[in-house]
């Protein structure tokens, strides 16, 4: 775990001189844009505080690793990790702290709002309990559900049944009591809302939805007085899955994290790894990895866009925006064999190399795509219904937009200019020609408008890749992370070894930890991954732009009427998938 | 004259005179069942009670190009009660059972079920302590669909499947009840 790996010319760890001499650190450590730190227990919201102080006031993610049967010899069993980024939306600051067998820490929620859910999830799936948090239950598992799933004592099969939903009454009255909407009686009882308020639920199996999301409100004739969300209907243990597979068996699990864009996925995980084995893939395989992230960028833009206008009532625009996705498939079925679940990518490069003809082909899809989003903008753009339904809808300030930990399109809709691909940019997106999409409102219009725009932008993108991309190999020459080639396998012994070995105990990662992101559809995606050493993560934990979208949801929606929620839950473009995991 | 008297009408008269000869080709006699199942099979109303990756691959199938109203079968309905075959697009968890179990009994019958893509049929690939090992753990399955996704081509053959089904069997309400899932009797 030496840093000199990861050494770049300018050692960030200079910039932040000052808030180092605050924060008594146990270890300092760099790699690439992210410094990485060990701190006391009973310094942990100290070090947060003067972090924030310091300009690092956005929270991507928290969680827990429970080192109880990690081979190397740890201070405790179970640490902390919170990921903070720099206002500038340039360096990382991974806060990482040894706890204690009582496994209670002081909540972080006065410093950053969005760490609400994030403290739930890791009391959830953990067993950590964050003391002063307001509404400590679980988020992702059933109410009826017994033990934390994700420490290493659970065993992955054990499941168990759940034959009655919450009924989410209880996180409702506390909302309504502070609303003083209802009052309590001497035995702490609640009382009768005086206001004749109207309960409904909406979901999980309502179809905008997406089937998955259950808002239950509080209504005041159409006006949404109060609200409560709950997810976790589509979670399907993906971080317990991927500490049992090896990290190539990984990669189908992270198609289906955000189905709509497959590969953006892959490309995440893939880049992640290939960092902590410090491995630079070929020129070609970085160009053919932009072009079709870009493209899968397009395609998942033209499934949000096309439900989000069926849910406004929009119909016509379904047929318009979903038949480029078509012809996208149609490539990608041609490149990959599959329609929406590629696997492409694998570590150290991709599957296999782009197909005959693929650069006329593309030419043509992206044609479609232009023409498909032209034609529904000249059904919505001067639309008066559709300016009605969505300006001034669910407006989410730039402010509001970072203490929610919004990424992506959402919190360029806001006014907010991060993107990873400007910001921090990776695979030499800084030769490329584009325009990040920033909207000035932060409404539901202009969540849909940034995305209509980034279809052009990214459009842009793929054809100056396609143009430039670079003859040569698609994966890197190193038997200990790619598979050899065929023809070695079947006519030499150690070809046949070399493939056994790499499938049956998987790529071996260096005992190391390390967080890493892309900008992928949604937003900042990222992986945090521990690794023991073995061809298996000991624990890997996504950052997951939509978990984040979601938890802000409900107040969002305050104030607004139930036709306005749905656009508002539409144009934030929650996948389950990826939400839930 | 309802169409049963009417038909039975139509069979005893037929002991004297042929009406086809009496009436030409503009009736067509059958049997009642077959009569009823046409209608059935003709205009499946569909529930998707999609959650994940399949549900997607679902758009695809209503969209233009697979275009599922050439099967009759494009009245999605989100309303278990306006619907008579349910399509379950995605992963079920043990969270998402209970609500799947009353959307299936709030569906009056006739109804059938597809099992669209492997986490619905078996749990897929996530042999884990959240995903149920397939829906026919808590409800009912008359057509499998296997693929993750299955192509739009496979969800338009469970359909057809589904048709011949119904085509070809006088309706049973009773033919699931040895059924006994995991949430019946808790």
């Amino acid at each position: 775990m030496s840093s000199s790996l990861y050494d770049s010319n300018i050692p960030i760890t200079s910039q932040y001189t000052k808030l180092f001499t605050y924060i008594k650190a146990l270890k300092i450590e760099q790699k690439n844009n992210s410094i990485y730190i060990e701190v006391l227990q009973s310094k942990i919201v100290m070090s947060l505080q003067k972090a924030f102080g310091e300009g690092f006031t956005y929270l991507s993610d928290i969680t827990a690793i429970d080192y109880s049967i990690h081979p190397l010899l740890q201070p405790q069993s179970m640490a902390l990790v919170y990921v903070i980024r720099h206002k500038d939306f340039k360096d990382n600051l991974v806060v990482k702290s040894y706890i204690d067998n009582k496994n209670e820490v002081p909540s972080v929620m006065n410093i950053f709002q969005s760490a609400d859910w994030l403290e739930r999830e890791t009391y959830d799936q953990y067993g950590v309990v964050f003391q002063n948090h307001p509404n400590l239950k679980r988020v992702l598992n059933h109410q009826q559900f017994v033990g934390h799933p994700l420490l290493k004592s659970y065993p992955i099969t054990k499941g168990q049944l759940c034959d009655e939903s919450d009924t989410l009454l209880e996180e409702m009255n506390v909302q309504l009591f502070e609303k003083e909407l209802i009052t309590q009686n001497e035995d702490a009882c609640y009382n009768e809302p005086e206001k004749d308020l109207m309960f409904l639920n909406i979901g999980p199996a309502h179809p905008a939805s997406h089937g998955t999301i259950r808002t239950l409100m509080a209504l005041d004739g159409e006006k949404i007085e109060a609200a409560v969300s709950e997810i976790g209907y589509l979670h399907r243990g993906f971080e317990k899955s991927c500490e049992n597979h090896t990290y190539s068996q990984i990669i189908p699990y992270t198609d289906r994290l955000n189905y709509c864009s497959a590969i953006t996925n892959n490309v995440a995980f893939c880049k992640t790894i290939e960092e902590m084995l410090n491995i630079t893939i070929t020129q070609r395989a970085t160009v053919i990895r932009v072009m079709i992230m870009e493209l899968s960028r397009i395609m998942d833009h033209l499934v949000c866009l096309a439900a989000l206008l069926v849910d406004m009532g929009g119909l016509t625009n379904y047929w318009y925006i979903y038949n480029p996705r078509e012809k996208v498939y149609d490539f990608l079925s041609k490149l990959t064999g599959a329609r929406l679940t590629n696997s492409y990518m694998r570590v150290g490069g991709m599957a296999h190399d782009l197909h005959e003809g693929w650069k006329s082909e593309l030419e043509n899809v992206l044609k479609e795509v232009d023409s498909g989003i032209t034609q529904a903008l000249s059904l919505i753009e001067h639309n008066r219904i559709f300016h009605d339904r969505t300006q001034n809808i669910a407006v989410v300030s730039a402010e509001d937009a970072i203490k929610h930990s919004f990424t992506g399109p959402n919190l360029r809709a806001s006014g907010v200019s991060f993107d990873m691909r400007k910001n921090n940019p990776y695979y030499g997106y800084e030769t490329y020609d584009f325009d990040i999409v920033v909207g000035s409102v932060g409404d539901v219009y202009d969540r849909i408008m940034v995305r209509f725009e980034e279809i052009r932008q990214s459009s842009k993108i793929v054809q100056q890749a396609a143009d430039k991309m670079p003859e040569g190999e698609i994966n890197v020459i190193n038997n200990r992370v790619v598979l050899p080639k065929k023809e070695l396998v079947y006519s030499s012994i150690e070809g046949v070894m070399n493939q056994f070995k790499l499938t049956y105990e998987g790529i071996q990662v260096p005992a190391n930890e390390y967080y890493g992101s892309i900008e992928a559809t949604n937003g900042e995606l990222g992986f945090y991954v521990v690794s023991d050493g073995s061809g298996t993560p000991y624990k890997l934990k996504i950052k997951s732009p939509s978990f984040m979208a979601m938890s802000a949801y409900p107040k969002i929606i305050e104030g607004a009427q139930i036709a306005d929620a749905i656009l508002a839950l539409g144009s934030l473009n929650l996948i389950a998938g990826e939400m839930d995991r | 004259m309802d169409l049963k008297s009417r038909l039975s009408t139509t069979a005893s008269k037929s002991t004297q005179m042929d009406p086809s000869e009496l009436l030409g080709n503009t009736v067509i006699t059958t049997k009642l069942d077959d009569a009823v199942n046409w209608a059935r099979e003709s205009s499946l109303w569909p529930m998707v009670f999609g959650t994940a990756c399949c549900a997607i691959e679902f758009m695809s199938v209503a969209a233009s190009r697979y275009d599922i109203s050439r099967f009759g079968a494009e009245v999605v309905r989100f309303s278990p009660r306006q619907a008579d075959l349910m399509i379950v697009a995605g992963t079920i968890t043990y969270k998402q059972a209970p609500i799947l179990k009353q959307i299936f009994d709030q569906m009056s019958e006739p109804k059938w079920v597809v099992s669209m893509g492997a986490c619905a049929s078996s749990g897929g690939f996530y042999d884990n302590y959240t995903t149920m090992q397939g829906i026919d753990e808590v409800i009912p399955v008359d057509v499998y669909v296997s693929g993750c996704p299955p192509r739009p081509e496979a969800l338009i053959d469970a359909l057809l499947l589904i048709q011949k089904q119904v085509k070809e069997n006088k309706y049973d309400p009773n033919r699931h009840a040895d059924y006994i899932g995991k949430l019946d009797y808790v």
